[in-house]
Parts: C-alpha cells; sequence; structure tokens
C-alpha cells in the first residue's frame, strides 16, 4: 500500500480528491490524461489499488481514451489504424459471397476430369471432389484473408462432409434392401409359410404372425409396467432417494446388450421348464427387458411437461391424487406418451439376437406363445441368408424379401407413432 | 412444494383421509417401479446361476481350450477391437454431424437432418447385418488390398488381404454406422444446451464459428461428449447380429483387420452357436454372456456417472 500511496503523492489532484468526490475526479482524470506522457504514472496506482479508491477507480482509465479519438469506437480504430499502417481501412480483406460455390465448381470439374481420364468410379470422384474443396477454399482463404478464417473455413467443409458420409450408409441400405427385396414380393411371399417348402416357394407368413405376436405381447407386458415407472419417478418419487435409483437404474438398463436379454429370458425359463426351452413368451420376457427402460423414458419426459397448474387446479377441487393423474395429467401427455410407445415397439420388432435364443426358429405357422419354437421375420431374415438351402438364390431373395417387409413394418410403426403423436396434440395443446 | 405437510412433493394435506384408491394407485406404480429393480438383478441372478456350471466344462464343451477363461479371452479381445475401431470412426462423424445439426443447418433442414440421423437407428440390427455382408464388404475389398499391399508392413494390415470382404475393419465400420444415430442424438443434445450468452460472448469478440465453437461449446460440452460416447461404446459392444452376420466367426486372437480370419466377438459367438449348443455348453455360452453384460454394465454405468455429475455442475 505504502509505495503506491508514495508515488501518488507526485499528483495530488487526481488521487486525494477521488473519494471525496466522484464528478470532479473523472474531470480531473480526463484532464490528466489528456496531458500525455504522465497517463501511465496515474493508471498505474488506479488499478493496481482498488480498495482504496472504490469501484469508479477504473472509470476514468475506460473512458478516458475515448474523448482522445475523434469519435466512436470506429474512429477510434481508424486512428489507431493509422497510427500503425499510415493509412485508412476500416474492414480486412474477404473472400466474396460466392467463393465456396465457386470453389465446389471448380473442385467437381476437376474430380470429374480426373475421374474421367483416368476412369474412375463415382466414390472416387466423390472423395477427390470433396479433397480438393477442402484443401482449395481454407488455402484461397488463407491468402486473401488470415490463418483464423482459412480454419475456420476448413472445419466447416469437414463438419458438412461428416453429414455427408453419414448419408451415405442410409441411402445405400435403402436402395439396397428395396431393390434386392422388391422382387421377392408376392402374394404367396405373404400367404405362405415354409413348411414343406424345398427351393424356390414359400413365403413370410409365419415369421410375420411370429413377429406380430410376439412383439404384441411384449408390449402388453411392458406398457403398464413401463407407464406406472414413469408415473411413480414423476408424480410420486421425484427426486427422491429410491426414485433417484430407479431412475439410474432405469438409464443402465437402457444399455443391456440385446443378446443378453435374451440370455436372461432363456435361464430364467430353463429353470422352470427344463433345459433347451424354447417359446414366444421368453421372445416376450426378452423384448420387454429391452423395451420398459424406452418407454419408461419417453412416458418420464411427456409427464414432466404437464404444467403443474393442472395438477393443482384438479387438487384444489377436492380431486384425490389417482384421480388427478389418471384424468387430468395422463390425458394431457398422452400423445407424447402414444409416440413414445409406438417408437418403442418400433425398436423392438427389429430386435433379432433375443428371439434367436429364446424363440428359436421353424418352419410352421405357431400361434401359440407359450408353446414350441416360433418364427419371427428378423430370425427369419438371418437364417434365410445364412443357410439358404440348395439351390441358394431362392433362399438369399427371401431373406431380403423378409429385411425389406421388417423395415417396412418398423418405419411404419414410426411413422405412425409420430403421426398419432401429432393428432392427439391438438386435444391438449394450449 | 408445500413446506408445512408431511410429504413434500403430495400436494393433498396430510392429514386428509387416505383413500382407498389413493393407497392401490401408488401402491401399484411403486410395484412397477420394483419390477424394474428386480428384472436387472434377475438379469444378473439367472446368468450368474446357469453360467456358473461353465467354470467346471471340460474340453469337449469349450472348443478344445483347457478353461473358461481361456475360451473366452479370445471372444473378449474381438468384442473390444470391433467396438474401438467402431469408436474410432464413428466418434469424430458423430460430433460432425451433431455439430451440422446443432450450430450449422438452418433451423428447418437441422429439424429434418435430426430426423434422418433417428431414421438410422431405427433400422433393425439384422438388416444392417446383410448390408455389411453383401455390400459394404465386397465395396470395400479393393481399399483392403491396397492397404495390405502399401501398408502391409503394420501388423494391422498384414493381410493376405479378405476376397469378400469379411473383415474386422467391415464389422467396425458396420458397427460405427449403429452407433453413429446415439453419439449424435446424445452430442447434438449437450452442443445445443451450451449458453447462448457464452456463444455470443465469443463471437462479439470477434471469434470465427469455429472458435466460438471451441471455446463455448467444447468446453462446456466435454463430460456429455464423453458419456455419448461411452453409450455408443456400450452398443457397440453388444451389438450382435450384424458381426454374425459379417464375420465369419474365428476364435483367435489377432490384429489383422483386413484379412478374413478375424477374431469373433462375444455376442457373435453366442448367435453362432446358440442354437446347436447342449448341454454344458449352453452354459458356456451363457457364461460369456455374462461377461459381456458385466462389460457393458460397468461402462453404462460410468458414462451415466460422468453425465449425472455434469448435470449437477451444470445447474449451478
Amino acid at each position: 500500500m505504502s509505495p503506491i500511496r508514495i508515488r501518488t503523492k507526485e499528483r495530488p489532484v487526481s488521487t486525494d480528491d477521488r473519494p471525496q468526490d466522484p464528478p470532479a475526479n473523472s474531470a480531473s482524470g480526463r484532464a490528466t490524461v489528456g496531458t500525455g506522457p504522465g497517463q501511465p504514472v496515474a493508471a498505474g496506482p488506479d488499478t493496481t489499488g482498488p480498495d482504496t479508491t472504490g469501484p469508479d477507480a477504473t472509470e476514468p482509465a475506460a473512458v478516458a481514451p475515448a474523448p482522445d479519438g475523434p469519435g466512436g469506437s470506429g474512429g477510434r480504430r481508424a486512428a489507431r489504424g493509422s497510427a500503425v499502417r499510415g493509412e485508412v481501412s476500416l474492414r480486412a480483406p474477404k473472400l466474396p459471397r460466392w467463393a465456396p460455390l465457386l470453389t465446389a465448381l471448380v473442385a467437381t470439374a476437376a474430380g470429374a476430369l480426373l475421374a474421367l481420364t483416368l476412369g474412375w468410379g463415382l466414390i472416387a470422384f466423390a472423395v477427390v471432389s470433396a479433397a480438393v474443396y477442402a484443401v482449395a477454399l481454407p488455402a484461397w482463404a488463407l491468402v486473401v484473408e488470415n490463418r483464423r478464417s482459412a480454419v475456420d473455413r476448413l472445419i466447416t467443409t469437414l463438419v458438412w462432409s461428416a453429414f455427408a458420409i453419414a448419408l451415405v450408409p442410409l441411402v445405400s441400405l435403402t436402395w439396397t434392401v428395396v431393390s434386392k427385396g422388391a422382387p421377392a414380393f408376392s402374394a404367396e411371399f405373404f400367404s405362405y409359410s415354409m413348411r414343406n417348402v424345398v427351393g424356390e416357394g414359400g413365403g413370410i407368413y409365419h415369421a410375420i404372425v411370429g413377429t406380430l405376436l410376439i412383439t404384441g405381447m411384449a408390449a402388453v407386458l411392458s406398457i403398464p409396467i413401463g407407464l406406472m415407472t414413469a408415473i411413480y419417478l414423476v408424480e410420486y418419487g421425484a427426486g427422491r432417494r429410491p426414485a433417484r435409483v430407479i431412475n439410474f437404474l432405469v438409464d443402465v438398463m437402457t444399455g443391456i446388450p440385446s443378446i443378453v436379454a435374451g440370455l436372461f429370458a432363456f435361464a430364467l425359463f430353463s429353470i422352470f421348464f427344463g433345459p433347451g426351452v424354447r417359446m414366444g413368451f421368453g421372445g416376450s420376457v426378452a423384448l420387454s427387458v429391452l423395451m420398459i427402460p424406452v418407454v419408461v423414458r419417453s412416458c418420464e419426459e411427456m409427464l414432466k411437461l404437464v404444467p403443474n397448474e393442472l395438477r393443482e387446479a384438479s387438487y384444489a377441487l377436492g380431486v384425490p391424487q389417482w384421480r388427478t393423474i389418471v384424468k387430468v395429467v395422463l390425458p394431457t401427455a398422452m400423445a407424447g406418451i402414444v409416440t413414445g410407445v409406438m417408437l418403442a415397439i418400433a425398436r423392438v420388432a427389429g430386435e433379432t439376437a433375443p428371439l434367436l435364443v429364446i424363440a428359436g426358429s421353424t418352419d410352421s405357422v405357431n400361434m401359440n406363445l407359450f408353446a414350441e419354437r416360433m418364427m419371427t421375420l428378423p430370425v427369419f431374415a438371418y437364417y434365410s441368408y445364412m443357410q439358404p438351402g440348395v439351390p441358394p438364390q431362392f433362399g438369399v431373395e427371401r431373406a431380403w424379401g423378409a429385411a425389406l417387409a421388417l423395415i417396412l413394418i418398423v418405419m411404419s410403426l414410426n411413422l405412425l407413432g409420430r403421426l398419432l403423436g401429432r393428432l392427439f396434440a391438438p386435444k391438449t395443446g394450449r | 412444494m408445500s413446506a408445512p405437510t408431511t410429504s413434500p412433493p403430495a400436494p393433498p394435506p396430510a392429514r386428509a383421509k387416505r383413500r382407498i384408491g389413493d393407497v392401490l394407485f401408488r401402491g401399484s406404480t411403486q410395484v412397477a417401479a420394483g419390477i424394474i429393480l428386480v428384472a436387472l438383478a434377475g438379469v444378473a441372478i439367472f446368468l450368474t446361476a446357469e453360467g456358473i456350471p461353465a467354470l467346471r466344462a471340460d474340453a469337449a464343451h469349450l472348443a478344445g481350450e483347457s478353461t473358461f477363461l481361456a475360451y473366452a479371452w479370445p471372444l473378449l479381445f474381438g468384442t473390444l477391437l470391433a467396438a474401438f475401431i467402431a469408436l474410432l470412426i464413428a466418434t469424430p462423424l458423430a460430433i460432425g454431424v451433431a455439430l451440422a445439426i446443432s450450430h450449422y443447418a438452418p433451423r428447418r433442414l437441422a429439424n429434418l437432418v435430426g430426423y434422418v440421423i433417428d431414421l438410422l437407428a431405427a433400422v433393425p440390427s439384422v438388416v444392417y447385418g446383410l448390408w455389411g455382408a453383401n455390400v459394404l464388404g465386397p465395396a470395400m475389398v479393393p481399399v483392403y488390398r491396397w492397404l495390405s499391399e502399401h501398408l502391409g508392413f503394420l501388423p494391422l494390415f498384414a493381410g493376405p488381404a479378405s476376397g469378400g470382404g469379411r473383415t474386422m475393419l467391415t464389422a467396425g465400420l458396420v458397427l460405427a454406422i449403429m452407433a453413429l444415430p446415439i453419439i449424435t442424438a446424445i452430442c447434438r443434445e449437450i452442443f445445443s444446451q451450451t449458453p447462448r450468452l457464452h456463444e455470443e460472448a465469443a463471437l462479439a469478440l470477434g471469434a470465427t464459428r469455429w472458435e466460438m465453437i471451441r471455446m463455448a461449446v467444447f468446453p462446456y460440452s466435454r463430460s456429455g461428449i464423453v458419456s455419448a460416447v461411452m453409450l455408443g461404446l456400450g452398443r457397440a459392444l453388444g451389438e450382435t447380429m450384424a458381426v454374425a452376420l459379417v464375420l465369419s466367426a474365428f476364435r483367435i486372437v489377432s490384429w489383422d483387420l483386413v484379412s478374413g480370419t478375424a477374431p469373433s466377438t462375444i455376442a457373435a459367438n453366442i448367435a453362432l452357436s446358440f442354437p446347436e449348443a447342449t448341454g454344458v455348453g449352453v452354459n458356456v455360452l451363457i457364461a460369456t454372456g455374462l461377461v459381456l453384460f458385466v462389460i457393458t454394465f460397468a461402462v453404462n454405468f460410468s458414462a451415466r456417472m460422468i453425465v449425472a455429475r455434469s448435470e449437477k455442475g451444470l445447474v449451478r
């Protein structure tokens, strides 16, 4: 403290007046700064000793340069620029707006030229064009603008190409499944099982029946449990320890590998029914292990969205809590719950591994969930591909047909869920 | 939250008479929540009960190996290797796609892109497997040839390159595509939660968009990215059908990514061997399933812990 005091003694006007009389002090501060060479000496003690001078100690220093310059901040920058370079330039040089487009055109042309002359395929052409673009645009920016801008443009290119790369498998997969699966579709394909079929013919009727039954049973098991758990978490447990534990377990349960769920169902049922047990109901149990956490999560999100005012209004009318939940909370959240449940069903309908383990595979129609093996679409696709039979092309064709049918079922469930959510929504909103 | 009553979150006054409907309804929600607990415990208990006999299994049921560990180790190696490759590929892609959705694309396009990525998650795994074995594998064969010819001195690409593309790298790629949606979804969520003011402050200081992302978005979402990657790892570790269809099953320890003799994974091995397994062989497979369960449980558990801790930090 004391050395600062000693140094400030040199300028008694600016320091001693400050604590007592702020307006006078700021005026004097400006005056001293304006005088020029003394400024650093005065500013030093002010900023290093804020405890003595109070909050307005920094104010003069901050305000000080402003009256110096000819006007606002732009003017100040211009003045500083002129001091450094001796010329007035308000803007850094910048690439024109059409620069990316032009670079893209040039890159495409370069890629096409190389592809045509060297006879490359479409993939090589796309890769080369993207690479040329990713190098050329940042290089141009580096020359005209600066390094930071060049890095920015490079990252932008990388981000968008990551997105493009992510789309490639989706497009390729859709195209492959549709083009290979569509030829298998016929009336026979959907109305026949594989019983006593060797080679050509046969169908996926038994697999569709199995998928519908097992998935339906899984939904019957999971929806009540999932919904009630979500109600417990949101309405009763809210933030208390048991609810937090359940919440965490649901998160962990989301990550159970599907094959482990199948093994669990197998281990469970083989204890009751002896080793080598296979039944459709076991598949439903395995699927509900995978489905319950998804249902809980989506229902929980939707229940949390219900405004508390609705609950309070209901309680104020003397409605018991359970009737409030059933008659007020659930109908309000119904749209979202339906969507979430449909998405969960769509997710488990495509599961293969657990059904492979516990439901097994068969060539015949089996309508009984509680006895014998049961075929499902994903398992059918898997076996038709792995063991296509003699001549193999018919089995492989059926595999792709089953894959397409499975994708259609899953996607329509997916879309139906979102559509139902939209349809239900207006009734509840606002 | 009314403080004076005895049960804080239950708005009806504490002295209201206990209605039978309330008691029943509350009880049934608690039972449902209890079932979750029981199910998770059941998975562990039943797998352990059925898996223990595997420790006493003889060589006939262990594919010639003397102990269960010797049997399970190559499968575990294959599982970890495939999942690692998948994450190596999926993580940068997923972060890029998530950034494109949250910070680069205009809102309308971002919604569409988000939906398309969700569609990737909805495709059944067996379809990914069929696609990987039939389209991706053969398409990658020239790449594998090139790798084994030019980078053959590395043990990773020692070759000989597979002619059908049924290699570890193909399996890793398919797993990467399958893990991509989950990592993207979580990263996107976290990126879009970055405080608006942090971003605007960075931009106001003259930062470019990438500098803004590096200064404001990444520090804020680091733990979220880590946990997203670990959840993706959980998915890649447990994925069955894609690997079962793409790889031909060998129980070996090999770093070679481009040859046709690739190590199988635990899940794929179960799927391939289970239908034919009998007696103690079934117990051996269940025991490997238990190993897989423990690993994925640990991975998911730590991921959720990281998320929970970072959320606590974010609330402030």
